[in-house]
């Protein structure tokens, strides 16, 4: 069958040749979709007021921030990154220090965030003019590397508080609808992220990240330019980890070394990417959203931290041996399967 | 001072050796299969708890335990590699066999608190005692080091023979050199894969005994601080070269041991930061190959 | 005649192997030119220098009598210069469409914006064109890798082309595909050629060469031995030497081997 005769091709939904094997809905489905999610998560703390559902549910929206974060770096230029928590422990750290030099109180903390997002990002640009010159191999031990690193400086700095680490300022309002601050703030971060990630994904810039991924070498003997751009999606993964963190660090009260460069962290939101398909918009939303309430429950259910420790690597073995592409691709490809024998039972009646 | 600079040297040689031997499996890892193990670093300490058990509770002395926990963690490498990495294919396969090794790593870690608890604990003989030593050119040396020394020759030895004058040997070089050209003589790169694994993670049962004798104590988190320090060695060492591996082992120990003199919160970050300053300057390592630009 | 590319006395060695040694060749200005030879003569090594993959020991490359020896491969290509290689590489989990958009991204000024939609009208509009003319616009939306390697080929080749470059390096673009599509590249080739596009082609099919090319220049062990319309090419003895080995040898052996049994008889 050569390609010349080719010409009767089956087209898509709407005379459209279907991208990218097959998508799960239509774009009016999609459209009412996200609809709905915006409503849902916008009532969600007012219907839900039980304080333990609205605690799991900011760490929620932030970790959908983080994941989506580290999918516009990772997920589009193929380079595995396992420091990312340099970055939100950064912008934790940030918030901390500022906000106790400063005198820093109440509400005026939600507008620290955006500088603890930016000192993430200036951060970001000497790690990443280093560990960009490797290869994918080396890039992920250099990431490895610079988080020890960072977990070693924030251990010994007196300004960072040493091991003992720094204390959030107290939030001035009501106890009844503690948490609401937390999310409308967290769920601002990560619709804005996920935004970004979408248009990221549609733009020249996203096109020229993902030939890097495909082809490194080709794509920049075609013209590409290749440490400026994987250096731009670093720098804005940082920037949104550095506002996750600060935001983070707030709610949650403390940041100690351990506790906020933590390598599980890093494992954690590589594993909701993957989950929900790496390199996607939504994939990194359906990990955070299927992964982190799940993480969180167990860890209040089950008194023995190891436990999750185990369930961890073991759901992320079973990802990876059984869903390598994640939910969301291999689903549209089952529905793009599914519709083509639809149509071919079409054609035949 | 003069002294202390002297024996930080000696310390840093001598310690170095056995960081030496845990990353020599780790490189050779990568150089057959193109993985970086990552969870070879709570496999060294796996090997470390196996060697505390045979000798806490069956009184079998270390060295003699090895002839038990060698095999052993070899069975283990060559399970985990055919279950969880022989499996992974396509165009992610670097990247998920990273992950993988990862989650098997944490797998590992949660049994073995699950099992020993976080207290630390040591390998304790009566060649481990500080008074036991023999003094060599003015410096106490412990004999647990000079034990350990005699071992890494030992185990470079049957490894070098191993790989160069075995029929099997000759499979895992010519592996390492081209995996689909070895397929096409009729090497069975499956197995050759599986059992490379397991040499490399029996390795550690080795590296394990030593590292757990001479640490001063170790509990199942130690596995991080181990890793990340065996992953910078192998890269600065250049991945795939065992030789760069031995070099950079002691030359990175030493450094530490020195630096621990003046500044022991940062010592240890000398690993980290002489990582990043040889890969700005050189970023295939000091002895790796020069990269083939490989996805 | 116009000479559009040519090398001067390219010598390179890897380790002890001398890949090429004084290679010097000529592309005529909208000529199909051939550049054969036995494998391991040096053509690949011979691109790879030209488009800047690798640099030579000695010697120079010109385009248009400008030295482009030094340049990386994103200035070769911006220079006009398109390449494929033997082993196709495209980006296999971009569609075809953006394989295409890829090639696009140099010609751009510095003033559209990186957000903005990857590929304007006029880009996507170009693309489909040079993929209708390979013959797989069908495939535009799918994932480049599901393709098959005969359809890889034409992607690589058309997104070469959309980047309209004067000069076309191509690595044995009919090695491994079955006889129609070799075909219908050959006749691709000539269509472009009449457009005024100058092709380079490696190429091992020895019916595709003498078909297509207008010119053949043969390496063999790192120099030129022969240089010519495909007719004569094919006939000098020097040619069929580096191909096949001396009949002065297999005469030498036979006459050796007659002088042995004659002195065995006596």
């Amino acid at each position: 069958m050569t390609t010349g005769t080719q010409k009767a091709q089956v087209a898509g939904p709407a005379g459209v040749p279907s991208a990218g094997g097959g998508r799960l809905a239509s774009p009016a489905a999609r459209l009412t979709g996200l609809g709905l999610v915006a409503v849902v998560a916008l009532i969600f703390p007012l219907v839900f007021t039980n304080a333990t559902i609205s605690n799991i549910a900011v760490q929620t929206v932030i970790f959908i921030a983080v994941a989506s974060a580290w999918n516009i770096f990772s997920g589009y230029s193929g380079y595995l990154s396992l420091g990312h928590a340099v970055f939100f422990g950064t912008g934790a750290y940030a918030v901390g220090i500022i906000a106790r030099d400063a005198n820093v109180t109440g509400d005026t903390v939600f507008a620290l965030l955006p500088l603890a997002g930016l000192i993430a990002a200036l951060v970001a640009v000497p790690l990443g003019l280093v560990a960009l010159r490797v290869r994918r191999h080396t890039f992920v031990v250099i990431t490895i590397a610079f988080f020890f690193i960072a977990q070693l400086t924030a251990s010994n700095l007196a300004i960072t508080g040493g091991s003992s680490g720094l204390l959030a300022p107290v939030p001035n309002w009501t106890a009844a609808t503690f948490n609401n601050p937390f999310y409308y703030a967290g769920l601002l971060i990560a619709a804005a992220t996920v935004a970004l990630s979408a248009v990221i994904r549609r733009s020249r810039f996203g096109l020229q990240l993902r030939a890097i991924r495909d082809d490194e070498d080709r794509a920049v003997g075609l013209g590409v330019r290749a440490m400026p751009v994987k250096l731009t999606a670093l720098v804005i993964s940082a920037f949104v980890c550095g506002l996750a963190g600060g935001l983070w660090f707030y709610f949650i009260g403390q940041a100690f070394p351990q506790f906020v460069f933590d390598p599980l962290f890093d494992l954690a939101i590589a594993l909701m990417a993957f989950f929900g398909g790496l390199g996607t918009v939504a994939g990194p939303v359906l990990g955070a959203l299927v992964l982190e309430p799940t993480q969180l429950y167990l860890t209040l259910k089950l008194t023995n931290d190891y436990l999750s420790e185990i369930l961890l690597g073991a759901v992320f073995l079973v990802v990876i041996l059984f869903l390598p592409r994640g939910v969301l691709p291999t689903a549209a490809e089952l529905a793009g399967r599914q519709r083509a024998r639809w149509q071919r039972r079409g054609d035949r009646l | 001072m003069a002294r202390e600079v002297y024996e930080a040297i000696a310390d840093g040689i001598l310690g170095g050796g056995v960081y030496a031997l845990m990353a020599a499996g780790l490189t050779l890892i990568f150089g057959v299969l193109d993985i970086i193990n990552i969870a070879q670093g709570i496999l060294v300490i796996l090997g470390a708890y196996l060697s505390y058990v045979l000798s806490v509770h069956l009184h079998i002395d270390l060295f003699i335990g090895l002839a038990i926990t060698i095999p052993v963690m070899f069975a283990i490498g060559v399970v985990i590699q055919w279950l969880f990495i022989r499996p992974l294919r396509g165009s992610e396969r670097t990247s998920m066999t990273l992950l993988a090794c990862y989650a098997v790593a944490l797998i590992i870690e949660g049994i073995l608190y699950a099992a020993f608890g976080p207290n630390f604990v040591t390998l304790n003989a009566w060649y481990t005692q500080p008074n036991a030593s023999v003094k060599l050119f003015g410096f106490y040396i412990g004999d647990i080091y000079l034990f350990g020394f005699g071992l890494a020759i030992v185990a470079v030895v049957v490894l070098y023979l191993l790989l160069y004058r075995t029929t099997f040997g000759r499979a895992v070089r010519a592996t390492m050199q081209d995996a689909t050209a070895a397929a096409l003589v009729g090497i069975e790169v499956n197995r050759v894969a599986a059992l490379t694994f397991g040499i490399g993670v029996a390795v550690t049962a080795v590296g394990g005994m030593m590292y757990g004798a001479t640490s001063g104590g170790f509990n199942p988190n130690s596995g991080y601080d181990l890793i990340s320090r065996l992953l910078a060695i192998i890269i600065l060492g250049g991945l795939g070269s065992i030789g760069g591996a031995m070099v950079a082992a002691i030359f990175m120990t030493t450094a530490e041991a020195l630096v621990d003199i003046w500044q022991p919160n940062w010592a240890v970050a000398v690993f980290y930061l002489a990582l990043v300053v040889v890969l700005v300057v050189r970023p295939t390592g000091l002895f790796g190959r020069q990269a083939v630009r490989a996805q | 005649m116009t000479v559009a590319l040519r090398t001067e006395g390219i010598a390179k060695a890897f380790g002890g192997v001398q890949a090429l040694s004084d290679a010097t060749i000529e592309v005529e200005q909208a000529s199909i030119t051939g550049l054969i030879g036995p494998n391991g003569s040096g053509k690949t090594t011979l691109f790879n220098i030209i488009t800047g993959y690798e640099r030579p020991d000695a010697g120079a490359v010109y385009l248009h009598d400008r030295p482009i020896t030094a340049l990386s491969p994103q200035r070769v290509f911006a220079a006009g210069i398109g390449r494929t290689f033997q082993l196709t590489r495209i980006f296999p989990r971009l569609t075809v469409m953006e394989n295409m958009l890829v090639a696009q991204q140099h010609g751009h000024r510095r003033r559209v914006s990186p957000l903005s939609r990857a590929g304007s009208q006029s880009d996507r509009q170009r693309a489909m064109a040079q993929l209708e003319f390979a013959g797989i616009a069908g495939q535009a939306g799918e994932l480049a890798g599901t393709l098959s390697y005969g359809q890889r080929k034409l992607l690589e080749l058309a997104y070469v082309l959309v980047a309209d470059p004067g000069i076309v390096l191509l690595d044995e673009p009919a090695g491994g595909i079955n006889p129609s599509l070799v075909g219908l590249i050959a006749d691709r080739i000539r269509a472009l050629n009449a457009a005024g596009v100058t092709f380079l082609i490696v190429e091992h099919n020895m019916e595709f060469v003498m078909s297509l090319c207008q010119h053949v220049t043969v390496l063999d062990y790192g120099t030129v031995v022969a240089t010519g319309p495909p007719e004569v090419v094919r006939a000098d003895p020097r040619v069929l030497d580096a191909y096949l080995g001396t009949g002065e040898d297999d005469q030498a052996e036979a006459d050796e081997a007659e002088a042995d049994e004659q002195s065995g008889q006596r």
